[in-house]
C-alpha cells in the first residue's frame, strides 16, 4: 500500500499544515512590515509604498536613547538573572536531592499567573506604603521621602523578577548533567573546592548559562509591560515607543522601523555575543 | 593516610555549612518569586471599598460571591479561556505532525523548517504582534477573536514543534520497523506505536501553548482590535482601579495550573 512515492512525501504532508500556518502569518507579515516601514502616508488618506528610508534614520535620531535604555536595562537585568539563579540552580542540581522536582516547580509556580497580574502585584509590593517600603520607613530604616516605584531600579526589578525561572532552567539542566565522577576525580586529586568550581563546575555549567542569557535578554530588552506599570513616564523602553506609535500616534511606518531595527539590533548583538563565545556552544545550547 | 584524610573531613564540613547558606537562598529566592502571588491570593479577599485595591481592610469572601458581576470582565475570562483552548487544539495538531517529521525524518527543506522555529521562538514579541499589525492594515484585514486565535496558533507551533521532535528524535526506529513487519499500516502504526512512545512530548507542548496562549498580553494587544482578553482587561483596569473580582479570577486560574500540573506529574510517576 504505502509505495516508496508516498512514503518519501509524507514528512512533507506533514510539516505542510505547519509551515504555511508559519508562512501566513509569520514570514508574510515580517515581509509586510519592513514594505511597511519603508511607506509614507497617514490614517486618512492611506499609506504608499516610496521607499521612504528616513523612517529608520528619524526613528532612531528620535529614539535612541530610548533603544539605549533598553538595552541597557536589558543587560542589567540579564546580568541581575545570572547572579540571582546560578547559586539557586547550583544549590537545587547539586544538593537537591529527592526534592529537586520540587523545588524546580515552586520555581516555575509563578508561571501560572498572568504576566500583567504577576507585574500588578509587584507593583503592589513596591509602593511607597505598601508591605516592603511601609515598614521600613515607618521604622525609620528608610528617609521618609524613599520610594522605589518610577525609578529605573523598580523597572530592572521587575523584568528581574519576570524573567528570572527563564535563567534557572537552563544552568540547572548544564549542572545537572555534569557528570559526579568528574567532580569526584577532581576531589581525589587534591583540588581545593574553590578549584573544584572554578576549573571544573564553573566551566562545564557555562553553556547553561549562555542559553540563559540567549533567552531572556531578547525579551527582557523588548519589554514594555515593566516600564509602563513600574517605571512611569520617565523611564520608557523602546517597546512603549513602538506601541504607543502604532495605538496613539497610528505612525505605522515609523513603528515598523523601529520593531525593525529593534529585530536587528538583538540579532546582531546575539550574533556578536554568539561569535565572542563560540557560535558552536551557544546554537547547541539554544537547541536544547 | 590520617594526615590526608584530615584536611578532607574539615573540607567536607566547611562544604556542609556553605551548603546550608546556600539552601536558606535558594528558600529565600523562591519566597521572593512567590511574595507577589501571595500579596495576589491575599488582596482577593480583601474587603475594600474604594476603586483601589492597595489597602488591607480586613476579610471577606464578597469578591468570591460576586465573581462574575463585572460582564466585560467575564467577557474578557471566557474569550481567553475559548482561544487558549481553540489554539492547544489546533496548535498541538500541527506542531506534532511538524515536529514528528523533522525529529525523525531527514527531507529537503528541514534545514529552513528549522530554522523558521527557531526565528519564532527567538522573535521579540513586539515585532511578531507588529509584524501582525502591518498585515492587518495593509490587506485592510479586521482584526478581531479569528486575528488573536491565528496570532496564537502561530506562537505556540514552534514551542510544541520543538517538544515533540525532541522526543520523536530519541525514539528508536526499529520498533516501529517491528510493527511494520508485523502486518500495521501507517495508521495503525502511528497510532498503536508511535503516538504512545511520544506522548509526553505531546503532553507537555500542549500544556505549554495553553500556558503561553492564556498568558499573552503583547501578541494580543496588536491584533485583538476590539476584542479584550484577560490580561488586557487587567492591563486597562490598572489605570482606572482594579477590581477584587481580578484578583479572584487570578487566584483561580493559579489553582487550577497548578492542580493540572501536579495531577500530570503524578501520572507521570506512576507510568514511570
Amino acid at each position: 500500500m504505502a509505495g516508496p512515492t508516498r512514503r518519501r512525501a509524507a514528512p512533507y504532508l506533514m510539516v505542510l499544515p505547519a509551515g504555511l500556518w508559519m508562512l501566513v502569518f509569520f514570514v508574510i507579515p515580517l515581509v509586510l512590515m519592513v514594505s511597511l516601514s519603508l511607506q509614507t502616508g497617514n490614517l486618512v488618506d492611506g499609506f504608499r509604498q516610496t521607499f521612504h528610508w528616513q523612517n529608520y534614520t528619524d526613528g532612531l535620531a528620535a529614539y535612541g536613547d530610548k533603544f539605549a535604555r533598553s538595552l541597557w536595562y536589558g543587560l542589567l537585568a540579564t546580568l541581575a538573572c545570572v547572579a540571582l539563579a546560578y547559586p539557586a540552580a547550583y544549590w537545587i542540581a547539586t544538593r537537591g536531592g529527592r526534592r529537586k522536582p520540587t523545588y524546580l516547580s515552586l520555581l516555575l509556580v509563578p508561571y501560572f499567573v498572568s504576566f500583567v497580574l504577576r507585574t500588578v502585584a509587584w507593583k503592589l509590593v513596591l509602593t511607597d506604603n505598601g508591605p516592603v517600603l511601609g515598614p521600613l520607613r515607618d521604622r525609620g530604616l528608610l528617609p521618609a521621602d524613599a520610594h522605589v516605584l518610577d525609578t529605573g531600579l523598580a523597572v530592572v526589578s521587575g523584568l528581574t523578577y519576570n524573567y528570572l525561572p527563564f535563567m534557572v532552567l537552563p544552568i540547572y539542566v548544564a549542572l545537572e548533567r555534569i557528570d559526579p565522577r568528574v567532580v569526584e576525580a577532581a576531589h581525589d586529586l587534591y583540588a581545593s573546592r574553590f578549584q573544584v568550581f572554578g576549573r571544573v563546575v564553573l566551566p562545564l555549567s557555562l553553556p547553561g548559562v549562555y542559553a540563559g542569557v540567549v533567552m531572556t535578554f531578547v525579551p527582557i530588552c523588548s519589554d514594555y509591560v515593566n516600564a509602563e506599570m513600574l517605571g512611569g513616564p520617565r523611564n520608557t523602553m523602546i517597546g512603549n515607543v513602538i506601541q504607543s506609535e502604532y495605538f496613539d500616534n497610528s505612525a505605522y511606518p515609523l513603528a515598523s522601523a523601529l520593531s525593525f531595527t529593534l529585530m536587528a539590533i538583538l540579532l546582531v548583538v546575539i550574533f556578536v555575543y554568539a561569535r565572542a563565545l563560540g557560535t558552536r556552544d551557544v546554537l547547541e545550547a539554544a537547541r536544547r | 593516610m590520617t594526615a590526608t584524610l584530615v584536611p578532607r573531613r574539615r573540607a567536607r564540613r566547611r562544604a556542609a555549612s556553605s551548603g546550608r547558606l546556600l539552601h536558606v537562598y535558594t528558600v529565600l529566592l523562591i519566597a521572593w518569586l512567590l511574595l507577589p502571588i501571595a500579596v495576589m491570593i491575599l488582596f482577593g479577599f480583601n474587603d475594600t471599598h474604594s476603586r483601589q485595591n492597595y489597602r488591607w481592610e480586613g476579610f471577606t469572601l464578597r469578591w468570591y460571591r460576586h465573581l462574575f458581576d463585572k460582564p466585560d470582565l467575564t467577557t474578557a475570562l471566557v474569550n481567553s479561556v475559548t482561544i487558549a483552548l481553540l489554539s492547544t487544539a489546533v496548535t498541538t495538531v500541527l506542531g506534532t505532525a511538524a515536529g514528528l517529521a523533522l525529529g525523525r525524518h531527514r527531507f529537503r527543506g528541514r534545514g529552513a523548517a528549522n530554522l523558521v522555529l527557531l526565528m519564532a521562538i527567538c522573535c521579540p514579541e513586539v515585532v511578531m504582534g507588529a509584524a501582525l499589525l502591518s498585515m492587518c492594515v495593509t490587506f485592510n484585514l479586521p482584526r478581531g477573536y479569528p486575528t488573536i486565535l491565528a496570532a496564537h496558533v502561530m506562537f505556540s507551533i514552534a514551542f510544541v514543534a520543538v517538544t515533540v521532535r525532541a522526543r520523536a528524535a530519541g525514539l528508536d526506529p526499529a520498533v516501529e520497523e517491528a510493527a511494520e513487519d508485523l502486518g500495521a499500516g501507517p495508521w495503525t502504526r502511528f497510532r498503536l506505536v508511535t503516538l504512545p512512545m511520544i506522548m509526553p512530548g505531546v503532553v507537555s507542548g500542549a500544556l505549554l501553548a495553553f500556558v503561553l496562549s492564556i498568558d499573552d498580553f503583547v501578541i494580543t494587544g496588536f491584533t485583538g482590535g476590539a476584542t479584550v482578553t484577560f490580561p488586557l482587561w487587567v492591563y486597562g483596569s490598572t489605570r482606572t482601579g482594579m477590581p477584587p473580582q481580578v484578583n479572584v479570577m487570578g487566584t483561580l486560574i493559579f489553582a487550577v495550573g497548578v492542580l493540572v500540573a501536579v495531577v500530570s506529574a503524578r501520572r507521570n510517576v506512576l507510568r514511570r
